[in-house]
């Protein structure tokens, strides 16, 4: 990959969390990461009826805003995302493509009326955001179970699997053309 | 690792819903498809093959529930999953009575979807894994195995195929070596109890005491060396057919318990007490005459009577000798594939021989000598010499009765057997090489 493109949406006080993320991207993927600011609107993807923004309407926000970039782009979000017919999404990518996005907000265990726990959500949104790179890859959902391509439809199953990829999706990953 | 998953066609009018759905699904490694209405959905259905259709309920022109009928009568197997933004339970209960496997509102909850979607492939999975072993077992269960074409033959399989479809008891009454076990699976292979076991009992190998546990069954402890709980053929037999073979030989005492359980559905396991159920059908065979042992007080009236319900019989190979050809072949290419050597046909003087003899033994004793002449013989033909000895003495004896015609027939089988080496015949026949040479003359005897 020849650089990735972070994308902060919404942080709020948690940019810190994305100067760390980008240290963790750079060892797996073995890559430059940037640090870009948005020049959308991200408001253009929230859906008033629903209380959440659309993860598609951000994928092609974000796709269009970083046009000039060869490499991919990851938007990291720290409001609630959804799919059209889906309740939400922890994330979503183009699947072979070059952008992606993944949500903070599912991922803190406050959310669930748990104590706030900084490092394991930092543990959560990496394996999130190697998981939805690994979508731009062309990797599909991993049946290892210790693969963090194995697919987490609740927070619970993302803390089982682990950060790295499997053999098999690491060697994809690494024959992939870019 | 990529997960191996099956087809999902995605049916919904809104444009966001069917690419949502189809990205979800792709991830999972799924083919997908997606049609905005019902004919559409048609179409891609008649197209190609899917396993899973997600189905929206209320759509524009035809809805999904009638989509759902149609796509029944295109595709019975097909599994339907229907999602609806106005869920109601009149609707959901209409859905899944006229065949959707669930049922899933708007918007869907990811969890969820897995659920149902991850249930719905394993019940896939499980039905065909269901269809292939049926397949399998009536593959391996025909009756292709029974090979002859004589008319005895064929009135035999046609009895077979009558009484299979039925659960009457069936006697099957043949000369050793005849068949009758072939017979006896090929009933159950052919009846509604194929897919459970056929149980064999041989009840002359067993003795007395041994066959009532090999039946029966004990409890640990019931006698001398019961270690164990041990389960008896009969309980083994349940739901599928127990096959009593030489039934004439079972004891008076072990006639009684079997008499009952036939009646009763019901045994008690030696040195037990609580009485087990079963239901099984009873297929016994004999080569006794067991009127003779009812007259002789040897076999119960009464367990004759329950056992003698359908009977068939089968011919001794020596009245069906248009069998013998065909049979013969079988076994050699059955051997040849076995003991992987190249036989492929009978000399026409060892096919001669095979016809021509008494075959006591029956169709055993024909496979045995088979067996026997692709071990000692070459391939790719099996010669006559290579058969037993006793297929040529006996046909030897059936040529003719004057002397020159049992000279004739003896110089000639010296022969063959040989090879045609002259002078190791002229050494058995204690003649010698010049007087063999007039007496081929003589028969115009030729080596084939």
């Amino acid at each position: 990959m020849s650089e990735l493109n972070l994308v902060p949406i919404y942080l709020a006080d948690r940019h810190h969390i994305l100067d760390r993320l980008g240290v963790a991207l750079e060892r797996t993927f073995q890559t430059t990461v940037r640090i870009r600011k948005p020049w959308f609107d991200p408001e253009v993807s929230f859906d008033r009826s629903r209380g959440q923004y659309n993860s598609t309407v951000l994928l092609k926000l974000l796709l269009d805003d970083t046009a000039d970039s060869s490499g991919k782009v990851l938007g990291v979000v720290g409001v609630d995302l959804f799919a059209p017919v889906f309740t939400y999404v922890f994330g979503e990518a183009q699947l072979d493509g070059r952008a992606s996005v993944v949500s903070l907000h599912r991922l803190r265990p406050d959310v669930y009326g748990l104590t706030a726990d900084d490092h394991l959500l930092f543990t959560r949104l990496l394996k999130e955001s190697v998981h939805e790179l690994g979508h731009c890859f062309g990797l599909l959902h991993c049946a290892e179970p210790a693969c963090v391509m194995h697919a987490s439809t609740y927070v619970e199953e993302i803390d089982v699997k682990s950060e790295w990829f499997c053999r098999y999706c690491q060697t994809a990953v690494r024959s992939t053309p870019e | 690792m990529r997960q191996e998953a099956g087809s999902i066609l995605v049916v919904d009018d809104e444009f966001s819903v069917r690419d949502s759905l189809e990205q979800w699904f792709k991830m999972d490694g799924y083919r997908t498809g997606s049609a905005a209405d019902a004919s559409q959905a048609l179409e891609l259905l008649q197209e190609g093959q899917w396993d899973i259709v997600l189905l929206d309920i209320k759509m524009p022109g035809i809805d999904g529930m009638e989509l759902q009928r149609r796509l029944r009568t295109i595709d019975p197997d097909l599994t339907i999953i229907m999602i609806t933004a106005y869920a109601s339970v009149e609707t959901a209960v209409q859905a899944l009575k006229e065949g959707a496997f669930d049922y899933i509102t708007k918007p869907i909850d990811p969890e969820e979807l897995s659920h149902v979607v991850r249930r719905a492939s394993e019940q896939r999975r499980l039905r065909s894994e269901n269809v292939r072993l049926k397949e399998k077992v009536d593959q391996l269960s025909t009756p292709s195995q029974i090979v002859g074409e004589s008319q005895q033959m064929a009135e035999v399989l046609e009895l077979v195929r009558s009484v299979a479809k039925t659960d009457a008891t069936v006697l099957i009454r043949g000369e050793s070596g005849t068949g009758k076990e072939l017979i006896a699976q090929a009933i159950h292979a052919n009846s509604q109890r194929r897919y459970f076991p056929i149980v064999p009992v041989n009840c002359g190998a067993l003795p007395e005491s041994l066959l009532e546990s090999e039946l029966f069954g004990h409890e640990k402890g019931a006698f001398t060396g019961a270690q164990y709980r041990r389960k008896g053929k009969l309980e083994m037999a349940n739901g599928g057919t127990l096959f009593l073979d030489e039934v004439g030989t079972v004891h008076l005492k072990t006639q009684v318990d079997l008499l009952r359980v036939l009646e009763t559905k019901e045994f008690t396991r030696l040195g037990g007490s609580t009485p087990t159920k079963v239901e099984f059908r009873v297929v016994a065979a004999t080569n006794q005459n067991l009127e003779k042992l009812v007259e002789q007080g040897s076999f119960r009236e009464d367990l004759y009577f329950r056992l003698n319900v359908f009977t068939i019989s089968i011919p001794p190979l020596r009245e069906r000798r248009e069998d013998i050809p065909l049979l013969a072949q079988h076994f050699l290419e059955s051997y040849s594939l076995q003991m992987n050597r190249a036989f492929s046909e009978f000399h026409p003087k060892a096919m001669d021989l095979l016809v021509r003899y008494g075959w006591p033994g029956n169709v055993r004793e024909l496979a045995n000598a088979v067996e026997r002449a692709l071990v000692v013989g070459t391939p790719p033909t099996v010669h006559a010499q290579d058969l037993p000895l006793q297929l040529s003495e006996s046909a030897a004896i059936e040529v003719g009765e004057s002397l020159a015609d049992m000279e004739r027939a003896h110089i000639e089988q010296i022969l063959d057997r040989t090879g045609w080496n002259i002078t190791r015949s002229a050494e058995i026949l204690k003649i010698d090489r010049a007087t063999l040479y007039n007496k081929i003359k003589k028969y115009g005897l030729q080596r084939r």
